[in-house]
């Protein structure tokens, strides 16, 4: 594809070559910079799990909300102004419950509603995760400090489509009553994926 | 493909590296590499699938020891590159040194015909196929059967997407296969979905 490339000897470092891609890109004219500074801001502000936390807790606390939720996931985003990416055309919330525990991977990459989640966790991306999730679910969930009991069921939901998906935890009895962003703060990323469950649940 | 990258059900791999509440970048180049081929997306330069595959097509042994942002790296120079965006040359010059690119790609294919409108409760049978290009069947599900729990949205058809094929676009399935069914005595007890398009489906007889 170069003829007149001569091999360097020696590999890019990465930061190397990611300098060398965003020069290229600067040259082009695409302004990187700008476009890195936006993705910081949209991971650290905009893509956070407090997006799925407050959907949680609309769901948790209104029966209207949760049907409309079970039956189109991304409309109900979108009324708590949420959004997904174009290409993301449906989220699928699925419900745990004291007998059924869902739980999300990508075998073949690393698929999340990130900007409902959050960006996934590196173990999600790491090639055991996505090796073993889908084959020894329950061996995987106890090494990761969520012992099962043997009545529980486990569904595992492996993102091979643009189809999403996120994990409805099991609400904590003690928290029956709490306003909504309260009961938001308390979901986590890692109970959305659907390895952990609540405290006390 | 058959590629490393397809790795549900694969064995050897040991305990998860799960701490709770783990982060996502470790380093900096990490978060502008992650930008930086979003940026290419959003300008049109090459599509998700395409990306995806560009990461399948790398060398198996740079894939297995890589790191996660450097496999989105290794696609994004490997897609600049065959788009003719930068050459590889000019690409090694900025980076002063060897910038592994992954390999080509086989040529897709459009839609498979005899595509059927399946409906909840059907049984379904994952085709027996083995397709060089990018495909999004996981190969554990390969043959075997499942039931469909509901028709999610139609998407661009990945084996057409990833290679520039012209195709329509084509429902998905949720379909649920039992741990059991594909790996008889060798897996942990429960349900497997998977979001599978029409093409690489049959009914079940």
């Amino acid at each position: 594809m170069d003829d007149q490339r001569i091999a360097p000897t020696r590999t890019a470092s990465v930061e190397q070559r990611t300098d060398a891609i965003q020069a290229v890109m600067e040259a082009r004219g695409m302004q990187p910079g700008a476009a890195i500074d936006s993705a910081y801001q949209l991971a650290e502000e905009e893509w956070v799990p407090l997006n799925g936390g407050r959907i949680v807790a609309k769901a948790w606390t209104d029966p209207a909300f949760r049907q409309r939720l079970l039956a189109n996931g991304k409309a109900a985003a979108a009324e708590l102004g949420l959004s997904m990416p174009p290409h993301h055309r449906h989220l699928v919330a699925l419900e745990n419950t004291a007998d059924l525990q869902n739980v999300i991977v990508c075998t073949l990459c690393s698929c999340t509603a990130f900007t409902i989640i959050g960006l996934p966790p590196e173990w999600y991306k790491d090639l055991d995760y996505r090796a073993r999730a889908v084959r020894q679910s329950r061996t995987v969930l106890k090494e990761m400090g969520l012992d099962l009991p043997a009545s529980t069921e486990i569904r595992v939901w492996d993102t091979t489509t643009d189809t999403r998906y996120m994990v409805i935890p099991t609400q904590p009895p003690e928290t029956i009553g709490w306003p909504e962003d309260k009961l938001a703060a308390i979901v986590t990323k890692d109970a959305m994926i659907g390895v952990a469950r609540l405290p006390g649940t | 493909m058959d590629g490393v990258h397809d790795m549900g059900g694969r064995q050897g791999f040991g305990p998860i590296h799960y701490t709770p509440g783990a982060a996502t970048f470790h380093a900096e180049w990490e978060r502008r590499a992650n930008a930086l081929y979003g940026l290419a997306v959003r300008h049109g330069i090459f599509n998700m699938d395409e990306y995806r595959h560009g990461i399948e097509r790398m060398d198996p042994r740079h894939y297995m020891g890589a790191s996660y942002y450097e496999r989105t790296l290794t696609s994004l120079a490997t897609l600049l590159v065959e788009k003719g965006v930068v050459t590889r040359a000019e690409l090694e010059q900025l980076a002063q040194g060897f910038v592994p690119l992954s390999a080509p790609a086989a040529p897709g294919r459009t839609n498979l015909p005899n595509r059927e409108r399946f409906q909840p409760g059907d049984r379904v049978r994952v085709r027996d196929e083995f397709f060089a290009g990018h495909i999004r069947m996981p190969a554990y599900i390969r043959g075997k059967t499942g039931v469909v729990v509901r028709e999610t949205p139609i998407y661009p058809f990945p084996d057409a997407h990833a290679h520039g094929v012209p195709a329509e676009d084509e429902p998905t399935f949720d379909v649920a296969f039992r741990s059991e069914d594909l790996w008889p005595q060798g897996a942990d007890s429960a349900l497997v979905h998977v979001g599978v398009f029409q093409s690489y489906l049959d009914r079940a007889t």
